[in-house]
């Protein structure tokens, strides 16, 4: 026999599915992976355990009622969303906003870009094993959320904008709960350096893992922090401005070492960004209306519309093609996390498993958004 | 001598760590968030924009502001509210005028979107503040806003 002990201790590709029900997915995200030993050889995502069909249920629904199915796609950051739509009506029925309405969109905008970064963080910190920067996060991000429910009503699927303005005004008491917000986060942050950021186990799990270069990061057209996280500058508020952040200047945080730690670090330096735009807007919010008169029954123009903002997560699209009627002939998302969730098998092959969910978790995935 | 920095390094960053995590433990009665939610029933109150449930507010004259005009209905995007009405005679003027007889809410489909609130021309509806909808049979969570007997108050037009 030809038996050698290298043939006796051979190892062979095998298949495992991580998901769909398994939590460091955050939702039901099914991998399939062709593993040899502890190595990945392959990752294929498998979409479609939360599809509901958002794009054809629009096409159903009036301008006003698609909003609030927006809030269902990336509810961290609903907010955005919700803006997305109600821009591309706005341009395509070339109306003017007030610059209370674009100023307010702004600061409900940024405080959810913290929001949903604390919860990142958090759950970041949980996938690499630190169970107490969830506890943090969680609480630091209650207090947004007590903002958006005194403002807004929800906490989380606000439907706040709607086309035309906002649906209620602020309340007196809104500057001064932000400022007192901002207060108590300015001294959270650094304990975040300090508790993971700086942490030896942490920093030798992210760092020089899961590699994506700019030229990658271009081809697999993700944006957001995973972009900025290998050096490719694609921040929609600042090379297409919106609503306010025409007027602002803000810095694009933007790191070139295309690794997990990366793009931590992009997104722990864009909650900073966050506080300097809302310090920056939140005292001089202009007087006016908050919203604008629309007809009852919004009709788009005939023709095609897109519309783009930076959500927490990335770029995210609307493509609306109009025939003049009162619901949209098709209408599309580009989610940012579809794209982002395509350049996973080019950070990871090669890696190990554990890696898998450190680097899941970098790309910050919302499975609603991918699945729509 | 990289060996024992790294060492040095590493243990010194855990318990940095470590320190904020005891800065906590010590205090840990400071910037509590968490609310015991069944023990403070009681004093809990939600803010008052809180969308809770769709309710149809009605006075003491067991009379209501809702004048069927099925704004709501329209506005809704997924059909949770439903309104069974009729034509009654106007006792003024004598003409025939809408009325309601159902103002049927599905609670179990209502996404808490608030359109149909801001669709409403004489806010007959509002937002409660109630927020534990769990209920035993699935038919509970299908209301009839408008109490039985209950009219429209005089003199409200849309």
């Amino acid at each position: 026999m030809t038996n050698t002990i290298s043939d006796r201790f051979k190892t062979e590709e095998y298949f495992i599915n991580m998901g769909p029900q398994h939590p460091a997915t955050h939702g039901v995200l099914r991998l399939i992976l062709t593993i040899d030993g502890e190595i990945i050889k392959n990752v294929e995502p498998d979409l479609g355990y939360i599809h509901r069909s958002i794009e054809k249920m629009s096409e159903r629904d009036s301008y006003q009622q698609i909003v609030h199915l927006t809030d269902r796609m990336d509810y961290l950051s609903a907010h955005m969303n919700n803006e997305a739509v109600c821009l591309l009506v706005e341009n395509a029925l070339e109306m003017e906003m007030p610059e209370r309405v674009k100023v307010i969109r702004t600061i409900m905008a940024e405080l959810t870009r913290i929001a949903s970064h604390l919860l990142w963080w958090g759950v970041m910190g949980m996938d690499v094993g630190a169970l107490t920067t969830f506890m943090y996060g969680f609480r630091d991000r209650e207090l947004i959320n007590d903002i958006f429910e005194e403002t807004c009503g929800a906490r989380l699927t606000m439907n706040y904008n709607i086309p035309g303005g906002l649906m209620f005004d602020i309340l007196p008491n809104f500057q001064q709960r932000v400022k007192d917000f901002l207060t108590h986060f300015k001294t959270k942050l650094p304990e975040y350096d300090t508790l993971l950021t700086n942490n030896v186990i942490f920093q030798k799990r992210t760092k020089g893992v899961g590699y994506l270069s700019m030229e990658d990061a271009i081809s697999f057209g993700t944006s957001g922090p995973v972009g900025r996280g290998s050096g490719y500058s694609c921040d929609v508020r600042k090379h297409h401005p919106y609503s306010a952040y025409t007027n602002i200047d803000f810095k694009e945080v933007i790191r070139t070492e295309g690794d997990t730690l990366a793009r931590y670090e992009v997104r722990i330096q864009e909650m900073w960004e966050s506080i300097a735009i809302i310090e920056n807007l939140i005292d001089n919010i202009p007087e006016g209306d908050f919203k604008v008169a629309t007809k009852a029954v919004i009709k788009l123009p005939k023709g095609e519309f897109y519309q783009k903002v930076e959500t927490a997560r990335g770029e995210l699209g609307v493509f609306v093609v109009s025939t003049g009627t009162k619901n949209p002939y098709r209408i599309k998302f580009r989610s940012p996390g579809f794209s982002n969730l395509s350049a996973l098998n080019k950070m990871i092959v090669g890696g190990k498993i554990g890696d898998l969910v450190a680097v899941t978790s970098t790309l910050d995935l919302v499975i609603p958004d991918i699945d729509r | 001598m990289s060996y024992f920095s790294d060492i040095y390094n590493g243990v010194k960053t855990l318990l940095q760590g470590m320190g904020v995590t005891g800065k906590y433990f010590i205090h840990a009665r400071k910037e509590i968030i968490t609310q015991e939610y069944p023990d403070n029933k009681d004093t809990l109150k939600m803010f008052d924009r809180f969308r809770g449930e769709v309710v149809m507010p009605h006075d003491e004259l067991n009379e209501h502001r809702c004048t069927g005009c099925q704004k709501c209905e329209i506005a809704c995007p997924n059909g949770s509210i439903e309104i069974i009405w009729d034509r009654g005679i106007d006792e003024e003027t004598g003409k025939k005028k809408k009325k309601i007889d159902k103002h049927i809410y599905h609670l179990g489909m209502c996404t808490m979107c608030g359109l149909c609130i801001e669709a409403c021309p004489t806010d007959a509806i509002v937002w409660s503040q109630k927020f534990n909808h769990a209920t035993l049979e699935r038919s509970e969570l299908t209301k009839i806003l408008n109490k039985p007997g209950s009219v429209v108050k005089k003199g409200i037009e849309d």
